[in-house]
């Protein structure tokens, strides 16, 4: 398997206007990378995950995804920003959702969801709607629909934004042990820039508005990762590293929001 | 876990409501015997049980409202399923909804007893105008909820599907219809319910039998306890078709944590 984006362009059409979220993206996943992207918020994250999945045309540029020929994985699947459970499916049908699209009979689909399940504890929960499950939960749920389906690129779209500190470091070790027992290579969004190291092979960070990619870093951490890393001066060399390339940009986003208190582009986008 | 919560609330949510009517039947039953006036008009409600009793044993209950029923039923599907259908057509696409959208604020602020004469001239005398008037008036409530429950599905749920390339038929049936069914279950009520009202009122003005012919011929000879008898049991109609609904939502929609019927 190979990705890769060049020269990735998008802008929407806007109010007889448009806005430029994305502008001349380039770079590749390797066979079971995980990458991680940072970038402040609205700097077009998801535009571009949601590039490579398909859901939006790009402007100008090309995402090219070639495998063997006998590779019968999906290309892609993409774990929603906000998870994006159907509220009338079970955990069980939600997460067998990818594999019925796909066409995969009933028993080896549920087969295939349980076995998810299972592993990450839920079976209690394989029956109950989402609305009965905490967000932690819910959560869990929308990256195992992506999971089974074992696509050959997995993107995921700050996953884990939503959570409690505490939760949400236990589920990055769970991600990461699903992810190492999994073929699939990795593309994780996230505004979290610590999470962003701990988890990835390499970090591409972003620009605001339109994104660009301002730089890239390799993380010399070894697998499996362990917690312990949070706290290890390398990671918070390069912490500071990206918070470096960041920070500018941060600061004038702040200055810019407190002179205008509702960027008329922000405000028309949900 | 699995299984839906508050099962029993709609047991529990019952009792309260059969304690009040028991209480209001009881005042009737007193004040009608204690005021030999009032009884003429309100005859109580023991005397009106008893002529439903006697229709039972002759049969002439279950004719009349077998009538009723059948003209209710055709009606209600005549109607019904072109709204669903029409309804998901119009949630969906923006375009079928601003073509149709001014046809159906115009037609739908017509009251549809109106328009039964012209019917009678054209469909003639017998059961077809009255059940497309039936038909007419189930229509709208549901074509109206069937829209609002598609516009209401969150646009990320058809990104979803669309994602993992789920086929349009199976973006129907898991997207689009359990998406709107609790509105679609709502409106199915609210079609139920104008079409008996309008069933009744048209066979006042224009059948021979049914509930609304029994109960304009009862009103004309004065005999009053037969006019509240065919009340009664068209009341009964209601409650037990909306109780029915009811159960059925609850099956149907076990994900809404609070059913909106
Ligand atoms: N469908 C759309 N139409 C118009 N503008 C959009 C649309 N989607 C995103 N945008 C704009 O593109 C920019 C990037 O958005 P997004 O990708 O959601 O950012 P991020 O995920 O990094 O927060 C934002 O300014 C947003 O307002
Ligand atoms: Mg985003």
């Amino acid at each position: 398997m190979s990705f890769q984006c060049e020269h990735l362009s998008k802008s929407f059409a806007l109010r007889g206007g448009f806005v430029q979220a994305l502008e001349d993206i380039t770079f590749r996943v390797g066979e079971r990378e995980f990458v991680s992207i940072v970038g402040p918020s609205g700097c077009g994250k998801s535009t571009l995950l949601k590039l490579i999945a398909g859901l939006l045309r790009p402007s100008a540029g090309s995402v090219v995804l070639t495998a063997a020929s006998d590779d019968e994985r999906p290309a892609s699947a993409l774990v929603f920003q906000e998870h994006g459970l159907f509220p009338w499916m079970t955990v069980l049908e939600n997460v067998a959702f990818g594999l019925e699209a796909r066409g995969v009979g009933r028993a080896e689909r549920h087969e295939r969801a349980m076995a998810f399940i299972a592993s990450v504890g839920l079976a209690p929960f394989a029956h109950a709607f989402p609305h009965q499950l905490s967000v932690g939960m819910r959560q869990r749920v929308g990256i195992g629909r992506a999971f089974v389906t074992d696509p050959r690129l997995l993107l995921l779209d700050e996953p884990l934004g939503s959570l409690d500190a505490q939760t949400r470091f236990l589920l990055q070790e769970e991600l990461l042990k699903l992810w190492t027992r999994s073929r699939s290579a990795v593309v994780y969004v996230t505004h979290d820039i610590e999470e962003a190291v701990l988890l990835g092979d390499r970090v591409l960070v972003l620009t605001g508005r339109p994104g660009r990619i301002q730089g890239e870093i390799t993380v010399p951490l070894g697998r499996p990762r362990k917690l312990e890393y949070a706290v290890d001066e390398r990671v918070s060399a390069i912490k500071w590293q990206i918070w470096g390339m960041l920070e500018e940009e941060a600061r004038r986003s702040l200055a810019l929001a407190s002179r205008e208190p509702l960027p008329a582009e922000e405000g028309a986008v949900p | 876990m699995s299984a839906p919560p508050d099962r029993r609330r709609l047991g529990a949510g019952v009792w309260p409501a059969v304690f009040v009517v028991a209480v209001l039947l009881a005042l009737w039953e007193l004040w009608a015997r204690a005021a030999a006036s009032a009884s003429i008009l309100f005859p109580a409600p023991s005397v009106v049980g008893a002529v439903i009793l006697r229709q039972g044993r002759n049969g002439e209950l279950f004719r009349t409202t077998g009538a009723t029923l059948l003209r209710l039923a055709s009606g209600f599907v005549l109607g019904g399923v072109p709204a669903l259908l029409l309804g998901l057509a119009m949630g969906f696409s923006p375009r079928v909804r601003a073509a149709v959208d001014p046809l159906v604020a115009a037609a739908h602020a017509i009251p549809k007893i109106a328009v039964l004469p012209i019917l009678m001239i054209l469909l003639g005398l017998g059961e077809a105008p009255k059940i497309a008037v039936v038909a007419a008036a189930a229509f709208f409530p549901l074509l109206i909820s069937t829209m609002a429950g598609v516009r209401q599905i969150s646009p990320l749920h058809f990104e979803v599907a669309h994602a993992y390339g789920a086929s349009a038929p199976r973006v129907f049936w898991r997207v689009l219809v359990p998406g709107s069914l609790p509105q679609i279950l709502s409106g199915v009520r609210l079609a139920f319910n104008a079409a008996l009202l309008i069933t009744v009122a048209l066979e006042i003005v224009a059948a021979r039998n049914g509930l609304g012919a029994t109960i304009w011929l009862a009103w004309q000879t004065m005999r009053v306890e037969e006019l509240y008898a065919s009340l009664a049991v068209t009341s009964l109609l209601g409650v037990g078709f909306n109780g029915v609904l009811a159960l059925v939502g609850r099956r149907l929609v076990p994900w809404h944590a609070t059913p909106e019927i």
